[in-house]
C-alpha cells in the first residue's frame, strides 16, 4: 500500500515534467505537421543554463531560495526560448515548402548539433547543481510511510501552473485564438491578417520555454545531467504527447500524467529495471490499438 | 469614379499550366462587380492572387495606387480586403462568436463587441449558435459565418468566393438580400458566382472568364440579356 502510495507521488512528479516537454512536441506537430526531434535537446540546453543562472545568481552573492529559484526559471525560460526561436529560424523555416523527410532530417541535424555543441563547449563530463530546497514531508501508512520532498511537491505545483497559465494563453487570449487559427486552417489564418510565419515562431518559443520549466525543475531535483540527457526524457515526453492525441494540448498533459503514473507503478511493483521498455511498448500499444491517442482527433481532414 | 482595385493583365501558373491568361479588370469604390465563370474557369484563383497564394507570374494587382501583387497575405489583409474564400474556410474548433473574432485581427479589438452585435442583426441564426462550435453548423449557416467574419474586419473592399454553393435556394435568397444590404451601406463588393441569375441581379457591372480569360464585360443588366451568358450561365432561358 505504502509502495503504491509513494510511486503515484513519484509518478505524479515524473508525468508533470513529462507533461510540460509533451506540449512542445504535440504544439509543433500541431502547427506544422512535424515531429521536432530536437526537441529533447532543447530540454537539455535548459538543464545546462539553470546550472549557469544559479551560478550566476550565487556568484551576486543571492542565497535566499524564492530569488534563486525565480531568477533561474526567469533567466533559464529567457535563453530557451530564444532558442527555441532560432532554431525554428535556422533548421525548420528555410524548409516551411520542402517535403517532410527534409525537415524530419534537419531536425535530427539540429539536435546533432545541440548535442556536439553543448558537449564541446561545457565538457562532456557529468555537472551538477547544488541542493536548493531539502526536506520533506512523511505520512504513516499501515506499517510504512509515504515521503513527499518539498521539491517534488514544488514540482507539482509549478508545472501545474506552467500548464494552467498556457491553457488559458491558448483558451481566452488574441495569441491563442491567433495559434489556434494557424493550426486549424494555416492558409485561412494569413488571409485574415495572422503572420503565420511569427505564430509558428511564437508556438516554438512556448514549446521551448515549457521545456525549460521541466529542465529547470528536474535539474534543480535530481542534481546531474549531461549533454545526452534530452535523449530518453524526449522520447518519453514524445510518447507521452502521442498517447495524449499528438497535436492536441489537453492531451499532452493528459498523456503526460498517464505516462508518469503508470511507468511509476510498473516500476513500483512489477520492475524498475524495466520501466523504460514498459513506457515504449505502451507507445507501440497506443499506435497499434488508438493511434490518435487519448484526446486526439481521428485524423482530421485538411482543406 | 476612382478604380479601388484593377487586375492589369495578370497571368497566373500552376506548373505549366496557366489558369489566368492575361486578366484585367478594374473595381471602383462603391461598386458591386462580380465575375461569373464555369468549374475550372480560374475565379478562385483570382481572388486567391490577390493574397499572394499564388503568386501571380506577370501583370499587375493594383489596389489604391499600390501594386500588392508581390506582397504576404497579412499585409493584403491589413490594408482593407477580406475574403470570404471558397469552401467557407471557417475554423471549425472554434466557436461562431470566436471564428468572429478572427475577422477582427487587421483592426483590433476596439470594436468587436459593437461590430459583432451588428453581425447578429444581418445573421440572426449566428446569434442563436454564438457558443456553438462552428463545424456543427450548417452549410447555409457556415456561409453566414464565413460572410460575416470577413466583415468583421470593416473592408474597404469585400470578396466573396461563390457565397450561393450548394445552398437551398431560399438560403441562397436571404444570402443575396444580406449582400444587397450590406451594399447599400456604400461598400465595395467583388462576388465571384457560377449563380449568374443572382450575381447579375445584384451587381452593377459583370465580368464574363473562360478558361482563364475574361471573355465578356458589361453591366449586370447587359449581361443578364446577353444571349450567350444565358445559354452558358442562365440555362438558355
Ligand atoms: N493548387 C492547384 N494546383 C494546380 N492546379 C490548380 C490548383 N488550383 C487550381 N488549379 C487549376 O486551375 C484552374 C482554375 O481553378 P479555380 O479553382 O481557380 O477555378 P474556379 O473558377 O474557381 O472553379 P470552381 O467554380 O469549380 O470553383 C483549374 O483548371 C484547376 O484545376
Ligand atoms: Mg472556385
Amino acid at each position: 500500500m505504502d509502495i503504491v502510495l509513494q510511486q503515484l507521488v513519484n509518478g505524479l512528479t515524473l508525468g508533470s515534467v513529462y507533461g510540460l516537454i509533451a506540449i512542445g512536441y504535440t504544439m509543433v506537430y500541431g502547427i506544422i505537421g512535424m515531429i521536432n526531434f530536437a526537441h529533447g535537446d532543447v530540454y537539455m540546453v535548459s538543464a545546462y543554463i539553470t546550472a549557469i543562472a544559479i551560478a550566476l545568481l550565487t556568484f551576486f552573492g543571492i542565497e535566499s531560495f524564492p530569488i534563486i529559484i525565480i531568477g533561474t526559471l526567469f533567466l533559464t525560460v529567457a535563453v530557451t526560448g530564444a532558442y527555441g526561436w532560432v532554431i525554428e529560424r535556422i533548421a525548420y523555416r528555410p524548409l516551411r515548402n520542402s517535403s517532410r523527410l527534409s525537415v524530419l532530417i534537419s531536425a535530427i541535424g539540429m539536435s546533432l548539433i545541440l548535442q556536439n555543441y553543448v558537449q564541446l563547449s561545457q565538457g562532456a563530463n557529468q555537472q551538477g547543481v547544488p541542493t536548493l530546497l531539502s526536506g520533506a514531508l512523511r505520512f504513516n501508512v499501515g506499517d510504512g510511510f509515504v515521503q513527499i520532498t518539498y521539491m517534488k511537491i514544488f514540482i507539482i505545483v509549478a508545472s501545474l501552473i506552467g500548464m494552467g497559465v498556457l491553457t488559458y494563453i491558448i483558451q481566452k487570449t488574441k495569441l491563442g485564438r491567433m495559434c489556434r487559427a494557424t493550426q486549424q486552417d494555416r492558409k485561412m489564418a494569413s488571409i485574415l491578417g495572422i503572420n503565420t510565419d511569427r505564430i509558428i515562431s511564437i508556438v516554438f518559443v512556448i514549446g521551448a520555454t515549457m521545456a525549460a520549466l521541466a529542465g529547470v525543475l528536474i535539474t534543480l531535483d535530481y542534481g546531474a545531467f549531461d549533454f545526452y540527457v534530452g535523449f530518453i526524457i524526449g522520447i518519453k515526453a514524445f510518447t507521452a504527447a502521442v498517447l495524449g492525441g499528438i497535436g492536441s494540448l489537453p492531451g499532452a498533459m493528459l498523456g503526460g500524467l498517464v505516462l508518469g503514473l503508470s511507468e511509476a507503478l510498473f516500476a513500483g511493483l512489477i520492475s524498475s529495471d524495466y520501466k523504460d521498455v514498459f513506457s515504449f511498448s505502451l507507445l507501440v500499444l497506443i499506435l497499434i490499438i488508438r493511434p490518435s491517442g487519448l484526446l486526439g482527433k481521428p485524423e482530421v481532414e485538411k482543406v | 469614379m476612382t478604380s479601388l482595385m484593377e487586375f492589369k493583365e495578370v497571368d497566373v501558373h500552376y506548373g505549366p499550366i496557366q489558369a489566368l491568361k492575361k486578366v484585367s479588370l478594374t473595381v471602383s469604390e462603391g461598386e458591386i462587380v462580380t465575375l461569373i465563370g464555369a468549374n475550372g474557369a480560374g475565379k478562385s484563383t483570382l481572388l486567391m492572387s490577390i493574397f499572394g497564394q499564388p503568386r501571380i507570374s506577370s501583370g499587375e494587382i493594383i489596389y489604391r495606387g499600390e501594386d500588392i501583387s508581390q506582397k504576404s497575405s497579412h499585409y493584403v489583409a491589413s490594408h482593407g480586403l477580406a475574403q470570404s474564400p471558397e469552401g467557407r474556410r471557417i475554423f471549425p474548433s472554434m466557436s461562431v462568436e470566436e471564428n468572429l473574432l478572427m475577422g477582427t485581427i487587421p483592426i483590433g479589438m476596439d470594436h468587436a463587441e459593437e461590430d459583432m452585435q451588428h453581425m447578429f442583426e444581418l445573421f440572426p441564426r449566428l446569434l442563436e449558435r454564438r457558443n456553438q462550435r462552428a463545424s456543427t453548423m450548417s452549410g447555409g449557416e457556415q456561409q453566414m459565418l464565413a460572410i460575416a467574419r470577413a466583415l468583421m474586419s470593416r473592408p474597404k473592399l469585400l470578396l466573396l468566393d461563390e457565397p450561393s454553393l450548394g445552398l437551398a435556394p431560399i438560403i441562397v435568397k436571404q444570402i443575396f438580400q444580406i449582400l444587397r444590404d450590406v451594399a447599400s451601406t456604400g461598400m465595395t463588393i467583388f462576388l465571384v458566382e457560377q449563380n449568374a441569375n443572382h450575381a447579375l441581379k445584384l451587381a452593377n457591372r459583370g465580368y464574363v472568364m473562360v478558361n482563364g480569360e475574361i471573355r465578356m464585360t458589361g453591366t449586370g443588366d447587359e449581361l443578364l440579356v446577353n444571349p450567350e451568358v444565358r445559354e452558358a450561365y442562365l440555362g438558355g432561358h
